[in-house]
């Protein structure tokens, strides 16, 4: 396996970066956006897979990547002195104070990273100190990215509303319509992707990683042997809100909007849906997951727009059932190197109780 | 009793107006050994819980090293020096026995004193020691949810040790086992024994009788009575309310 994935890597890297010579400009914009939102489930794999955190609302954090960079957008592609033209209908003949500091690209890129990181650690000192998890985290992290949904559409002189924010021309100086800067944008995201891949992969192999699923596996044990788990939770929620934030930004400068729909509830949901069907503990298989789940669904729903929904539950409830690595369990097998570690079933944090070891002592009878 | 190592003092645990301790004290020397014998119910895992601070008590105080514990956050009791075993297996199933024992010899246990892929040296001597006390050297590099029950067991309390506790909690260490697995564990014990101080709860009479040291009789959150094992199982409160009750166990099964 290590072998191979010494071939693989660099391939996968190569195959992806000559991709604009051989894909036609819309196939290229999919790609470049999909491989975006694998950053993003990368970040699933490390916060769920890896620390057992089930996060159902990445789109909060991905949203305010993508926000913060839409704004800046928004503003450079207006003469002086003028306001975006929802604000105009809405009624504003003023820039609102919030939107000031993001006429700046370095304070939008710098914001559109740090608050998503900072709420994500806000949060999760809150939360993990109070020792809560498992689904009571999986809730909260639904209802803030509701929410924001909510809060952004009721907003509309200050968001955009319901309709969010476009007619972008131009990203730190390079026309957004020029095909060119598509290229460019995609390389980017390429390399991206792949630091943070193997930046990734370097954390779960450090101390921190087997804590991690140390936790994970046995929360008690590890605090009972003197850690305070609440921290190194708080620590990889964040890295997953950085990587769903990075994964925003991207996203809109490929695509060139953003709305409250792409980030909602469902969206949300979609996303642990591509991490578990790629293989939750795999960082690659998330990567897979995303592209043949984004690939598939602007496929079908381009054809059969009311299938895609009952399609990708279906997807799930498969996964969950049959394949629990998800495609990484496959091509393990493929392999022919079964992991050692490898379960039965996936383990949903949703629906499992915390661990209380030994808490039971009538086990046995006297 | 200012050398004491452990001291609980007129410790009271209530569960909505159940006494689950009522009143117990005792205090352990440095490197010594207390094992605490009860029926099931008596309190003896309550007692583990109310020391190393999962369960808070109403009134009383457990002073550990002349300094009072008894508010600390778990994490806390365990970096005084306090560590628990628990009665099932608590051991992280998805990593090897190595890094299972590495994660418990760790010095540095912050989140960004931990982004480094290798250990300290003394650390590594640590682990390596661990290996040889337990016996798990040639297992180093299996999964610890593929041993088998026993060497679970030992592992954890590989893990406990190695985490450099002073006072190491066992809670039932030779639940499950085999019969020579229970004398391994019990040689295993009495090997650590002057190194690190034990408290040992169990209500196999035959295992504490193994471990050789002072036993306390729990029943209903009280100590019941204190002393050898001979002493105890001579006293006849202690027969009536478990002894006798497993002799009668025992004559029903023989009868059966």
């Amino acid at each position: 396996m290590a072998r191979l994935e010494r071939i693989a890597y660099p391939a996968a890297l190569v195959l992806l970066l000559l991709a604009p010579v051989y894909l036609g400009a819309y196939n290229l914009a999919l790609l470049g956006r999909f491989l975006a939102m694998g950053i993003l489930a990368m970040g699933i794999a490390l916060v769920w897979g890896h620390a057992g955190i089930l996060p159902l609302g990445q789109g909060l954090f991905f949203g305010l990547g993508a926000y913060g960079i839409a704004m800046h957008l928004k503003l450079v592609a207006l003469a002086p002195g003028e306001i975006p033209d929802f604000m105009q209908w809405n009624g504003l003949d003023a820039l609102p104070w919030l939107w000031v500091p993001f006429k700046s690209g370095v304070i939008a890129l710098v914001g559109a990273l740090v608050v998503p990181s900072a709420l994500a650690v806000a949060l999760g000192w809150l939360l993990f100190r109070r020792r809560v998890g498992g689904v009571y985290f999986a809730i909260i992290t639904q209802a803030m990215v509701l929410a924001a949904t909510t809060f952004i559409i009721s907003q509309q002189p200050y968001t955009g509303g319901f309709n969010g924010l476009t007619d972008f021309s131009s990203a730190f100086g390079f026309s957004l319509i020029d095909q060119r800067t598509q290229v460019g944008l995609y390389v980017v995201t390429v390399l991206l992707l792949a630091l943070l891949f193997f930046t990734a992969r370097w954390l779960l192999s450090t101390q921190f990683g087997k804590l991690l699923r140390a936790i994970r596996d046995g929360e008690n044990r590890v605090r009972f042997l003197g850690y305070d788990p609440a921290p190194y939770k708080v620590a990889i929620f964040a890295v997953g809100a950085l990587m769903a934030a990075i994964a925003g930004l991207l996203f809109t400068l490929n695509i060139g909007v953003i709305s409250p729909a792409m980030i909602g509830v469902v969206p949300s949901i979609e996303m642990v849906v591509w991490v578990a069907v790629g293989g939750r503990e795999s960082l690659s298989g998330a990567v897979l997951g995303t592209l043949l789940v984004n690939f598939g669904k602007d496929k079908v729903s381009s054809s059969f727009p009311d299938l895609w929904l009952y399609l990708i539950g279906a997807m799930f409830v498969l996964v969950v059932t049959v394949l629990p690595e998800g495609l990484a369990g496959i091509a393990r097998l493929l392999t022919s190197e079964p992991r050692e570690e490898s379960r039965k079933t996936l383990v949903v944090p949703v629906i499992l109780p915390a661990d209380e070891p030994a808490k039971n002592s009538k086990s046995r009878s006297a | 009793m200012s050398d004491s190592l452990l001291q609980i003092d007129n410790v009271t645990v209530s569960f909505q107006g159940f006494k689950a301790l009522d009143s117990v004290s005792f205090s352990l020397a440095p490197g010594s050994m207390r094992t605490i014998i009860g029926p099931n119910g008596a309190g003896k895992s309550t007692l583990m819980d109310t020391i190393i601070g999962r369960v808070r008590p109403v009134s009383g105080r457990i002073l550990y090293k002349g300094s009072d514990i008894t508010r600390l956050p778990e994490y806390e009791v365990v970096r005084r020096g306090i560590c628990r075993k628990f009665q099932t297996p608590g051991i992280l199933p998805t990593l090897t026995v190595e890094e299972n024992i590495i994660v418990a010899a760790k010095r540095h246990r912050a989140w960004f004193k931990a982004l480094r892929t290798h250990i300290t040296a003394a650390e590594c001597d640590r682990v390596e020691e661990i290996l040889d006390l337990i016996v798990l050297r040639e297992k180093r590099r299996m999964l610890a949810a593929h041993l088998a029950h026993g060497a679970k067991q030992w592992l954890e309390i590989g893990m406990v040790v190695a985490s450099d506790a002073e006072l190491l909690l066992l809670d039932e260490p030779a639940a499950g086992m085999t019969h020579q697995e229970r004398e391994k564990t019990a040689n295993l014990i009495k090997r650590l024994i002057g190194r690190c101080a034990f408290v040992v709860i169990d209500h196999d009479m035959d295992f504490v009788e193994q471990l050789n040291a002072p036993v306390s009789v729990l029943h209903m959150g009280r100590i019941l009575c204190e002393g050898t094992i001979d002493e105890v199982r001579s006293n006849s409160q202690v027969k009536s309310v478990y002894l006798g009750r497993s002799l009668e166990a025992e004559a029903d099964y023989a009868q059966a």
